[in-house]
């Protein structure tokens, strides 16, 4: 019974005979790889196009539609040594794309706008002290409102519609200062033009928003870097059904194509993507992505099977289930909707020193003008100081200070393993006091491993893993796997619910249960110091020997428990599994505190203890019973293994084997966050030096250029510090 | 000076073409992929056996 494979849902149709797909793609990560995949995917007769995104490691892919299966794109990217799955672009990342490329749009048109009011403002600036004309001047001041004008309110959209919208439900944010100071600045400049005066500020109301927009294109590019990144873990992590198309054929489609009703194989070793009720077969299946409980269940006919189960020893045919309502994963979910939904609104730094800033700024412009009215200067002239303080203070270096902080300590992230995806984790991490760890596939790791290979000498392992390559059976698979094993030998035949036997070298050689191989005593010895392990026995001839299996802690799992709790982070495990095996896991990692059996309620009921005892506490999990806590939790991160759903909430999402880099965001975050404060304290220090200036009316557009330009570059440079953070031993 | 009259609006014109040409870029595709195309900038163009349209770029290639 041979698969196929059908990708149809993922072809588009552009018309004129083109088919079109998206892979992401595994592992392409420099030119080599991409003239590798563009040649050996252009080889293909029929094939139009392939060209690789290096940015979202990502390949599209065009062909004339007829003959060309899509699955032969995927094995010959397999035979190039690259993992490719079908990927669709979900329309949240297509709006994120449209609105980089408009950032982009409105920088170029603001920036070239600045450059040139600037060549036409210079001459102003010198000729004022020299003998230029005033009719020269009012030209240069005419050109100038002919191209900010026009640009600004181009350029300007971002700002506006958000301090628009803003205003209408009756906030305040950063975006209002800016519109108000920006609007103000243009209108003064137009009437001062008119007026023949000395002075217009075209320049100033341009290069602000040519600043600003760098900030909004640097916030935005790295969120749209994450969303492409977890976009295609998404793609890559796509579940897959094997669905019967016939009464003996059958064919792997994505799940979302299974409906209720269908049938579906469970074979061992997968993991089921749908909810359902077995049919026909017998096995044993792992609930622990749902439940946390590692002790294998029995189901045959009759039994009700949950996505996200691993299927252990046999064949088990499903008939897909209607009533998606009510079901374990259902439950979750509603769990998950009703923990987004009550995560109270964090308030991001920006948005709160907004808060402060525009009442405060637009009050002083006030008092400015009723001062200077008061000391008995016409309203013209109050009114011309009064927006130049506005002008001054507009909050040119504020809107740079955090979104330049954040891409740096996000890029800094991203080498150190860790994933953003969403923009205020950062500064959500960097509170934190209090993680609370999930056991299984997060402090351990989330394959089985074979835990006493030291104790069989390497020639008996190594054919112990060879005999393995023949059994579905997971735990012989990590057998396989940790030994190795790349040839199978040859006529190994095995016995159901047993194991595996074979022939070599004139011996009889077994691999299964201890009862199969006469190793009990083996066993035994092994589970009398090891209850939580599952025992495979290997007999070669004479010769016995019996494997430990189990999941491990990951390897640096106790130096990076140590290193958080000398960070002053409280640490505590909260775990779905048995109390033996999470005693052992607390007590090997110095834990103090430790949960085990606990449901995905009484998760949140413990996160919502420490938030009301006063705590910021991090989750981290990987399960679908961790996903409603991830998102009860202040902030919460999950290893690249984890279930879908799980990292579609987590903020945070860690790669590789290492548990280190939790350790790593937490300390990159917190020097992030010291960078935005001393950031925000230079911008508003900028504006302590320069307001008394303007309140005293002696800025002229010379002086506004300068402050905006000098106070934008040292925030820059500030930020810039958040590449590093200072290395110590862990 | 009165030459100032057209040098000005000369030097505006060659900005807006530089600009219409950066907008150009942009809607071409060219910054969708900016760490491929600084690695395509340095690999023989004898590799690369096809150069997509920019029909294929504005698709979102």
């Amino acid at each position: 019974m041979q698969a196929t494979r059908d990708f149809s849902h993922y072809v588009k149709h552009l018309g004129s005979g083109l088919a079109h797909i998206d892979l992401a793609v595994e592992g392409v990560s420099c030119a080599g790889c991409m003239s590798k995949i563009e040649r050996g995917l252009s080889a293909i007769p029929d094939v139009t196009l392939a060209r690789v995104n290096l940015t979202d490691r990502r390949v599209a892919l065009e062909w004339k539609e007829g003959a060309l299966d899509p699955a032969r794109f995927i094995d010959r990217l397999a035979e190039l040594g690259y993992k490719a799955y079908p990927f669709e672009t979900v329309s949240a990342e297509t709006a994120e794309v449209e609105n980089s490329r408009f950032l982009l749009r409105c920088l170029g048109v603001a920036a070239f706008a600045t450059m040139n009011v600037m060549m036409l403002s210079i001459p102003v600036w010198s000729g004022n002290v020299s003998d230029m004309l005033p009719e020269q001047r009012d030209f240069f001041h005419w050109m100038s409102a002919l191209i900010a004008l026009p640009a600004a309110a181009y350029a300007g959209q971002p700002f506006f519609r958000s301090a628009f919208n803003a205003l209408r439900t009756g906030n305040v944010n950063m975006d209002v200062p800016i519109s108000i100071g920006v609007i103000l600045a243009l209108a003064m400049s137009v009437v001062e033009t008119i007026g023949h005066a000395e002075h217009a500020y075209f320049d100033a109301a341009i290069m602000l928003l040519t600043f600003l927009l760098v900030g909004r294109y640097l916030d935005q590019s790295m969120r749209r870097r994450t969303r492409a990144v977890a976009g295609n873990l998404a793609a890559l992590k796509a579940e897959t059904a094997t669905k019967f198309v016939g009464p003996d054929e059958i064919s792997v489609v994505p799940a979302a194509a299974i409906r209720a009703g269908d049938i579906v194989l469970l074979r061992p070793g997968e993991r089921c993507a749908v909810d359902g009720t077995v049919i026909d077969g017998r096995s044993e299946i792992d609930q622990s992505l749902i439940t946390g409980e590692t002790r294998h269940a029995a189901v045959e006919a009759g039994s009700a099977v949950y996505a996200g189960s691993l299927n252990i020893s046999g064949g088990l045919r499903i008939r897909v289930s209607a009533a998606a309502e009510g079901t374990l994963l259902a439950e979750i979910q509603r769990l998950l909707d009703h923990a987004v939904q009550a995560r109270s609104r964090y308030v991001q730094l920006a948005d709160r020193a907004s808060r402060l800033y525009a009442p405060v700024v637009h009050a002083t412009a006030l008092l400015t003008m009723i001062g200077w009215l008061i000391a008995g200067a016409s309203l013209h002239d109050s009114i011309i100081t009064a927006i130049a303080v506005l002008i001054i203070t507009c909050p040119c270096a504020l809107g740079l200070a955090i979104p330049t902080v954040q891409t740096i300590a996000a890029g800094a992230m991203f080498r150190a393993g860790v994933l953003i995806n969403s923009g205020d984790a950062i500064e959500r991490v960097a509170e934190v006091d209090h993680i609370i760890f999930d056991k299984t596939g997060t402090l351990t790791l989330p394959e089985l491993d074979v835990v006493n290979s030291a104790a069989v000498s390497a020639d008996v392992f190594a054919l112990a893993g060879r005999l393995a390559l023949a059994s579905h059976h997971p735990v012989a698979a990590a057998l396989a796997r940790t030994a190795g094993a790349k040839s199978p030998l040859p006529g190994v035949t095995e016995e159901p619910g047993q194991g595996v036997r074979g022939n070599f070298g004139g011996e009889d050689v077994r691999l299964g249960r201890p009862s199969f191989c006469g190793a009990e005593d083996l066993a035994d010895e092994i589970l009398r110091r090891d209850p939580e392990a599952s025992v495979v026995a290997f007999a070669h001839g004479e010769k016995r020997c019996a494997f430990a299996v189990r999941q491990g802690l990951r390897p640096d799992a106790r130096e990076t428990v140590a290193a958080l709790q000398k960070r002053g982070i409280a640490v505590e495990i909260l775990s779905g599994d048995r109390e033996p095996a999470v005693r052992a896991a607390a007590h090997t990692l110095g834990v103090p505190e430790w949960r085990a059996g606990v449901t995905p309620a009484d998760k949140i009921a413990r996160i919502e203890e420490l938030k009301r005892q006063g705590f910021k506490v991090m989750m981290v999990g990987d399960g679908l019973n961790d996903a409603p806590s991830l998102a009860a939790a202040h902030v919460s991160m999950s290893p690249i293994s984890a279930a879908h759903l799980s990292q579609a909430t987590a903020d945070l999402v860690f790669l590789g084997k290492p548990l280190a880099p939790v350790i790593a965001a937490v300390d990159y975050s917190r020097k992030a966050l010291r960078l935005m404060r001393q950031n925000l304290y230079l911008a508003v220090g900028y504006n302590f030096l320069a307001v008394p200036i303007a309140i005293l009316g002696f800025v002229t557009p010379l002086i506004a250029a300068a402050a905006m330009s000098g106070s934008s570059i040292l925030v820059m440079l500030n930020a810039l510090r958040g590449r590093r953070v200072r290395q110590e031993k862990v | 000076m009165e030459v100032i009259v057209f040098l000005v609006p000369l030097a505006l014109l060659l900005g807006v073409f530089g600009l219409l040409g950066f907008l150009w870029s942009l809607k071409n595709g060219q910054y969708d992929d900016l760490e491929g195309a600084a690695w395509r900038a340095i690999s023989d163009d004898d590799e690369t056996p096809r150069t997509p349209g920019p029909s294929a770029a504005r698709r979102g290639v």
